[in-house]
Parts: structure tokens; sequence; C-alpha cells
């Protein structure tokens, strides 16, 4: 596979195409949303931006919508149940590195032992074009996670490279539908000079950084349960979840059922829940282990310093800066209470 | 990453299974027995849980109360406390349900052959212990000294007294069991939280292990005690409740810090539980 280059008008043109011929599925492109950025049907490739910063939810509401029926049922003797399982071809166009680290997190924990149809009819026909995120958003800590740049998990990548963009060719499926559908030139060594110039560049434009490495956060973790910095982070918490419904390595879900008004039949549907709400582990009796939002506070920067890397073996936060810029109460971001816990050393 | 999976093999799909028997146990808990339409078996080991679902009202995990030795049916232990285990109340004999499952790790079998055996069960714990204590009276051979205790808040609050009066008649078994407390002179057994059955005990801690089920608070004490006869602490199973959605490690709901109670629970050792945060 050769890396190539296309012209901004030519690259324009290989994202109409693939929204006439659906080559790859329905376009969803990344789209201005007023003063902020969002994913959604692309219509003609002039609507894209591919210079934003954060959308506003992270690609993984495609594979992992909002709110999805799971099964439909008619009640009766015996009930009637059906699996419902959708399933999608897309081509998402303009994801950040940062984001498509945490769709191989949504890959992994998906997976495992017991493989949800749900998930993956979606993911795997679905083609990713990235985007170089040369516009870190002031939130973000990308370039400290290590997540600000990613050589796996996409299609295509693309970095704005001045004139041009490169384009990293990272599977045979973008392979063939940049042969197909665009005019491109090969890329030669002064082009990929230059797109690794551009990529250096931008991590220096990132405003927050991690005063660790990353590798360091789980023991950093793991030696500070009794911190007070997670009570005084927390005593402004709204518990309003925010940050987790933002968040592209957050994967919980809630489960429940919907029954139509002639009370024969009805669906089930999953949809996303947040450990930062007060009754995420509460149970019948009325026990709730994670009563107090300290707790919710610490679990949730547990789980993105700590238990995912160690389930998983893939970052748990992505540093993309969202819950961050979410957050009323100015709390969220797990750099800032990382820091805080590294000093109080 | 590309794994080739059909609708059918959604996580969330029951199976249908009908209740051939309901039996009230108390004000609050009814027990419930199932079969499958194709008479298959659950094929649980004990301390595993499934998924029951009413449709229309939701799921709501549930340990299963009989022991795998038992074939055909297998049976549910409920307490009324939620929307499902409500509405699960109200259905008799002939309804059908739906069953995802058995989920969990289930208690360690293999761990316990052999060894003698102290069970503690508080309250509607009796329920997930109940299917181990009766497989393992059904494989008696298999097992050492057998030790049960059992403790609920009154003699009103019983579980499966018909079993309890086999149990305590039976030879295979030391059977004790106390009520914290007694409103009138009814009640001729033991009075007194489950802990003032520990000094009456006698059991060799290097052969024993000592499995554990009750409400949170229970735990706090009884381990204590568990420690004070000199068990070590991997010889103390524990099973853990938590909010199972999923049941397949995908909700998050029932995670205790990095673990999923769904996956690598419900059953702990002391050793592993001492290690985690806000486990109990």
């Amino acid at each position: 596979m050769q890396n190539r280059v296309i012209t901004r008008k030519d690259l324009a043109a290989f994202v109409d195409k693939l929204i006439e011929t659906k080559a790859a599925g329905d376009v969803i492109g990344i789209k201005a949303h007023g003063n902020k950025y969002n994913f959604g049907p692309l219509k003609k490739a002039v609507d894209l931006r591919l210079d934003y910063d954060i959308s506003l939810l992270p690609p993984k509401k495609y594979f992992f919508p909002q709110s999805e029926t799971v099964l439909k049922f008619k009640v009766g003797d015996p009930p009637d149940v059906e699996p419902v399982v959708e399933e999608k071809k897309l081509c998402i166009v303009g994801v950040h590195p940062f984001d498509i680290r945490a769709l191989l997190l949504m890959d992994a924990v998906y997976g495992g032992n017991h493989p949800d149809p749900n998930y993956f009819l979606k993911r795997n026909n679905s083609t990713i074009i990235g985007v170089d995120c040369l516009n870190p958003n002031p939130k973000s800590f990308a370039a400290s996670m290590g997540t600000a740049t990613i050589d796996e998990g996409f299609d295509l990548m693309l970095t704005d490279i001045g004139d041009d963009y490169f384009v990293t060719v990272g599977s045979n499926r973008g392979d063939s539908l940049v042969k197909k559908y665009a005019r491109t030139r090969e890329a030669k060594a002064t082009d990929e000079e230059k797109r690794d110039r551009v990529r250096k560049d931008a991590l220096k434009k990132y405003r927050v950084s991690l005063k660790m490495s990353p590798a360091e956060i789980p023991s950093l973790l793991e030696d500070n349960w009794e911190n007070p910095v997670f009570k005084q982070k927390s005593d402004t918490c709204f518990s309003c979840g925010s940050c987790v419904m933002v968040c592209p390595t957050c994967v919980c879900f809630d489960v429940q059922d919907d029954m139509a008004l002639n009370l024969k039949e009805g669906e089930r549907f999953r949809r996303w829940d947040a450990c930062m709400l007060v009754e995420f582990a509460k149970v019948a009796s009325g026990e709730n282990f994670r009563e107090h939002r300290e707790q919710r506070f610490r679990h949730r920067m547990y789980r993105k310093g700590k238990y995912l890397i160690e389930r998983y073996k893939q970052p748990g936060c992505v540093g993309c800066g969202r819950c961050a810029t979410a957050c009323l109460a100015e709390i969220a971001s797990p750099a800032e209470t990382f820091n805080l816990l590294k000093e109080a050393k | 990453m590309v794994m080739q999976l059909t609708a059918k093999q959604s996580i969330h799909l029951p199976r249908i299974a009908e209740i051939v028997r309901v039996e009230a146990l108390s004000d609050r808990e009814k027990v419930f027995e199932f079969k499958f339409a194709d008479g298959k078996d659950l094929g649980h080991r004990p301390g595993q849980f499934v998924e029951i679902s009413i449709f229309g009202i939701g799921e709501a995990p549930i340990s299963v109360t009989s022991s795998p030795t038992h074939k055909g049916s297998f049976e549910l232990a409920v307490r009324a406390t939620g929307s499902v285990t409500n509405a699960l109340h109200k259905l008799g004999k002939g309804a059908k349900v739906g069953i995802r499952g058995p989920f969990g790790n289930g208690f360690p079998l293999e761990t316990l052959r052999g060894k003698d055996l102290l069970f503690v069960a508080g309250g509607i714990g009796l329920f997930p212990l109940r299917s181990l204590i009766n497989y393992v009276l059904d494989t008696r051979k298999d097992f050492g000294e057998v030790t049960t205790l059992f403790g609920c808040r009154s003699p009103q609050e019983r579980l499966f007294c018909d079993q309890l009066a086999a149990w305590n008649a039976c030879k295979d078994m030391c059977f004790m069991e106390t009520v914290d407390r007694a409103p009138d002179d009814s009640w001729k057994g033991n009075v007194g939280v489950i802990t003032t059955l520990f000094p009456k005990i006698n059991i060799d801690p290097a052969k024993t292990y000592a499995i554990v089920v009750g409400p949170p608070v229970m735990y706090r004490f009884v381990i204590v005690e568990c420690l004070k006869k000199g068990l070590a602490e991997d010889h103390i199973i524990m099973s853990l409740e938590r909010r199972m959605k999923c049941g397949v490690g995908k909700c998050g709901h029932c995670q205790i810090n990095g673990l999923y109670c769904c996956q690598e629970g419900p059953v702990f050792t002391y050793a592993q539980v001492k290690s985690l945060k806000e486990a109990v």
C-alpha cells in the first residue's frame, strides 16, 4: 500500500464521489454546528470541517448509539421475542487519531468472550477516514497521552500539509477506495517529511499536559486512593453525567423495556449510562456501592487511568478534552486530577 | 477486528422458560421452578446467576437456588423488591419468562472437593448457597466435614423451612441456625446474630473452606469470626451482590474497581476482596 498526496480540490471530489456512489456506505462527516463541531450525515464535501478541534460527541455513537433497540417482543403464550440488530455500512470522514484510539478500545470491550453483534454489525462494514488534529482543543492533552497521532485503526488518514493533504493508507479497503475514486499522486519522501513535521508542530499546540508519563498513571492512582484531591475536586460535582456522555472511552449502558400503548408488544432498548449518576451502582435492596459523589468521581478517574488499561491493555482516556469542555463545575479533566495527585506526592 | 456475527447471537436474546411451580417462602419471597421448552438443563454451576426477563418490565439478575444435580428444571428464589421481581411475584404456574445465562464464575467446586466446608448464610444469602449445599449433599462423598450456619432476622423470616428441617435432621451435615430477635416464646431455637454460632462450631482450619453469603453488613462480622477460627484469607469465599444488567461484562453496572462482578465474580475469596475497595 502506497501513501498518496491529494489536492484539496481532488479531496473534495473524492468525498463527493463517496457520497454519490455510496461505495463505502452512507457518508458521515465532521461538520460545523454553530460555533462547535459534530459528526452527521454528509450531503456534500464542502460541508466538511477537517480543521476542527473536537466534535461534541465522539464518533462511537455510530456503532454504539445513544439509544438502540435490541429486542422486539409480543407478550403472549409463549412470548414472541426477536433480536433487533441493525446492520450499517458507514464511511466516517474526519475522525481524529485520539478518537480512533478510543474506537479500538470499544472494539476490545464489545468483543471479548461475549462479542456484541449490535456493535460489530455496524463497526465491521464501516470505513474510517481519519484526519490529524492540527488545531487542538484548549482542554485537550492528547499529546501527553500519546494519542495525538496513530498508525492503526483507520482506512485512510489525512494530514493537511499546506496546499495538499497527505493520505496515509491504512488498509486494503482504504487503498482500493483511493485507487478507484480519487485523483492522487504517489507520496514522495519529501511529502512524508512534511507530514511528520506538521504532526510534530501540532503536538506543540496542546495547552494541557501531564506532569508524568501515561505509563505512570496506574501506579499513581494505586497509591492515592485516600488522597483528599478526590473529595476536594468532587465537592462541586453536580453528578450530571455530562463528562461521561461526551467521552469516547465511556462504554456503559442501561437496559430498559418500553411497552407499546396496546400493552401487547414492546421493545427492549439499551442506552448510554453514566457511572457519575447516583443510581448507577445501586442494587434493588437499596444498597448503593458508590453512594457519594467522591466515590463516583474517584471511580471515573480510576476507570480512565487504571481499570481500563489493566483490563484491555489500552488507554482508558485518550485526552480529547471533551469532558473538561462539557463540565459545568470545571472539575472533569483527568489530566488536572492526575497532575494534582502527582504534585501532592 | 472483523468478527462474523449474526443477530441470533445477540447478547440480549433470552431463552423462553415456563414456570412449572411457585411456592411462597414468606411474605416477600417465593421460589419459582422453571423449565425450558426444549427440556434442556440450564447447565449452571452453584453460585452462578441468570437474567430473568418479564417482557415489558425488564430484566433482573437472580442467583440460581437449585443444585445442578437436579435435572430437567431449575429454581430461582426471589424477593419482591424491584419492578421485575414484583412483576414475577404476580406470575403463576404456566407463565412464560425469558432467561439469559447462566452467568458468572460460580463457586470453585474444584477447589472445594475433598475439603471440609463451613457454609454461612444470612437471610436471602441462603438462596445462592442452597444450590451449593444441596450439590454437596448430593455428591457427599466428594467432600469432608460439612457445617452449615443460617441466620435471619426473626422466625417469620426463615426461608425454605422444610429444607432447613431436613438439613437439621440430616446426619451428613452439622446444621445450626439462629434468629437475631424472637418476638415471643414460640421460637425455641438460638437467638442472636449469626456470629454467636461460631463459638459452638469445631472446624479444622487447615482443611476447611468457609463459604459465606449474606448482606454486606454480615460479611464484616463473619469474616472476623472466620479469621479468628484460623481460616486463611483465601479459604474464605464470598458471593457479592451487584446490579448486573447485561451479565456479559459490557454494561458496567457491576464493576468493583477494575473487576466485573458478572465476569470475574460474583464469587470471590476474601483474599481477593480485601485488595478491592468498595467491595462490601
